[in-house]
């Protein structure tokens, strides 16, 4: 929120070229972030591939959430879509070059995301959000009754992708698929870099704020809203696939409430309409559940909890925007007595 | 025949104890607009409080239920002043949060002090056994929640529709400020009916523990059944929620009887279908 008053409305055309170089801030970041975590943690690769595949369920669910304002409890549809449309495409139709399942994936779950939306959609606040509830148990339902697709509640397994590029052999270590979950998530935030500011983010974004005002100047918001479930059904899917090509498994868990729940919870926690937010909310609670759950689960369970009352308390901008806010404040200050 | 009535039999059983659950969620829903995910979390306090007063204190049913509603209510109304009052009139979102928040730390504190076993609670002598009905015998403690059910229902209907409280309510929930001006302290209405919703929701927790078990994760995987009861019967409205109940609870059984394979899944599709036909419940007030 303050991000978008802030690059929308703040400065006008005066800040364009400053906005460029933060989009190139944000993909180096992701860059070194990424080389970082290859050498301070060769050993827990697996764990950094899971949070890049959950990071991008995130900015899936940011894309309606955040910048549509449509609650959803449900959007771990989406990204179960993309795991199982891979997943089989490799163990039943032996579709097994990686970049051909992550394709399969993207529009398994674009197809979801279509589906999910015009059924969410339907309606607002409370209904709204039962409708999505409704829509995660249903799609689990039907994936474990049609176990012999999906392997029901065994999970999915036999998924063996080949060498991206017929190179890259998918070692042990998980080396292999990180550096491609890696490169996936920077090509992603690229294109939703561009997306959230195109004249359609704005329009999303306006959606948000005022869909009567918008509705009366002319715009299209149910469209808006389904183009965006669509686009974020892909980038779910991409996440969705890209865990199904890690792990060679997807479970029944990948599509389920909790996770839905949980990816709610990280997308808050990071602050929602801002890129930025939902990966750093993601990076944070993942990295702080590995650590606290090997310790005791439910405890885990008692601190999710303080943690996010204290954040809808505390700090209802999230992590990154609440920091945004104090820099930009700073940063202001700073200006006006410079120019003084 | 035979089959339609046992069926029958079990739904209006299981629809009367979701009932007696549901209703003081859609209560506080229809009246202070709070999606209150947490009020499975307070039906399960309920459930441990009846427990240990029954089970490990051996005090007997009556005070164990006795127990399960004060206790509950005694700890709902810090809760309430403190965090719930934090989050009226706030955008959805920030309610689902705040209320999965207080479910997670009741999970984990209420496992945390119980462990993770299920818990019973000891039915009296004259709740065992089963009754003949002519056509099949029926548990006798699923009849007494049948019972519990039509009284409450009853007993509600008669606070709200006949008492100078209930028309105080049911201004507030047409419109707060309006009422307020009117002499109404909308404060009391506020903090009067949320005991009563948790008080209600700690009874159903124990009545319905046969059907429902008393467990940590109790308060999240009925969260979603709970909520979709208000939304399907619309909050605020108690013929509604009476009506969602039965219909839910029919649909959830004869989907168990004929086609236990398919889980949930028809529950959920009904669910679709009814939240689409009437985005604003079966008889709603909210909005």
């Amino acid at each position: 929120m303050a991000l978008s008053t802030q690059s929308t409305t703040g400065h006008g055309q005066a800040a364009a070229p400053r906005r460029t170089d933060r989009g190139v801030i944000g993909a180096a970041a992701i860059v070194v972030f990424g080389t970082a975590g290859y050498f301070v943690f060769p050993d827990n690769l697996a764990l950094l591939t899971h949070i890049i595949s959950t990071m991008l369920l995130v900015l899936a669910i940011d894309l309606v959430t955040g910048y549509c304002g449509v609650a959803t409890l449900g959007h771990a549809a989406l990204f179960g879509a993309g795991a199982y449309g891979a997943g089989i495409a490799a163990a039943h139709f032996g579709i097994t070059e990686p970049l051909t399942m992550t394709l399969v994936g993207v529009i398994c779950g674009s197809i979801a995301g279509l589906i999910s939306g015009i059924v969410v959609l339907r309606a607002h606040g409370l209904a709204q959000l039962v409708l999505s509830i409704a829509v995660i148990h249903l799609f689990q339902e039907a994936a474990n009754k049609a176990s012999a697709w999906t392997g029901g509640s065994d999970g999915l397994s036999g998924i063996m992708p080949d060498a991206v590029f017929g190179r890259f052999e998918f070692d042990l270590f998980g080396q292999t698929a990180y550096v491609y979950g890696v490169a996936l998530l920077l090509v992603t935030f690229v294109l939703l870099r561009i997306l959230v500011r195109s004249p359609f983010g704005m329009l999303a974004r306006g959606v948000k704020e005022d869909p009567v005002r918008l509705a009366a100047m002319g715009a299209s918001v149910q469209s808006v809203m389904i183009r965006m479930y669509i686009i974020s059904g892909a980038v779910a899917g991409l996440g969705g696939a890209l865990s199904a090509i890690s792990t060679q498994v997807v479970g029944l868990d990948s599509l389920s409430f909790t996770l839905s729940a949980e990816t709610l919870v990280m997308l808050v926690l990071g602050g929602t309409g801002s890129l930025y937010g939902a990966m750093v909310g993601t990076v944070v609670f993942m990295f702080f559940e590995d650590t606290v759950s090997a310790a005791n689960p439910f405890h885990w369970l008692t601190i999710v909890g303080a943690l996010l009352i204290a954040v809808v308390l505390f700090a209802p901008k999230g992590l990154y925007g609440t920091a945004a806010a104090f820099f930009e404040r700073r940063s202001r200050a700073g200006k006006g007595r410079d120019g003084a | 025949m035979q089959t339609v009535l046992s069926i029958a039999v079990d739904a209006l059983a299981y629809g009367m104890v979701l009932f007696i659950i549901s209703i003081g969620l859609s209560v506080t829903m229809g009246l202070m607009r709070v999606i209150n995910l947490a009020h499975g979390a307070f039906a399960m306090i309920g459930g441990y409080f009846a427990s240990y007063a029954a089970r490990d204190l051996g005090l007997g049913y009556g005070v164990g239920v006795l127990a399960a509603i004060v206790g509950t209510v005694i700890i709902a109304i810090p809760v309430e002043r403190f965090l719930y009052r934090r989050i009226y009139g706030q955008p959805e979102l920030t309610q689902v949060l705040m209320t999965i928040g207080i479910t997670f730390c009741v999970i984990g504190i209420a496992n945390f002090a119980f462990g993770p076993t299920l818990k019973t609670i000891p039915l009296p002598q004259m709740l065992q056994g089963s009754v003949d009905l002519g056509f099949r015998t029926i548990a006798t403690h699923r009849l007494f929640s049948i019972v519990c059910g039509l009284v409450v229902a009853g007993a509600l209907w008669f606070l709200i529709e006949r008492t100078a409280f209930g028309t105080r309510l049911r201004a507030t929930v047409d419109n707060a400020a309006m009422a307020a001006s009117l002499g109404v302290r909308t404060q009391v209405v506020y903090a009067v009916s949320f005991a009563v919703a948790i008080g209600l929701a700690a009874l159903g927790g124990v009545l319905g523990a046969e059907l429902l078990p008393v467990e940590p994760y109790y308060a999240l995987r009925y969260m979603v059944t709970f909520l979709v009861v208000v939304s399907v019967g619309g909050a605020g409205s108690i013929p509604g929620a009476l009506i969602a109940c039965l219909l839910l609870g029919a649909i959830d059984t004869t989907g168990r009887y004929f086609a236990p394979e398919y889980g949930e899944f028809f529950f959920y599709l009904a669910v679709i279908v009814i939240v689409t036909l009437f985005p604003r419940g079966l008889a709603g007030r909210f909005r």
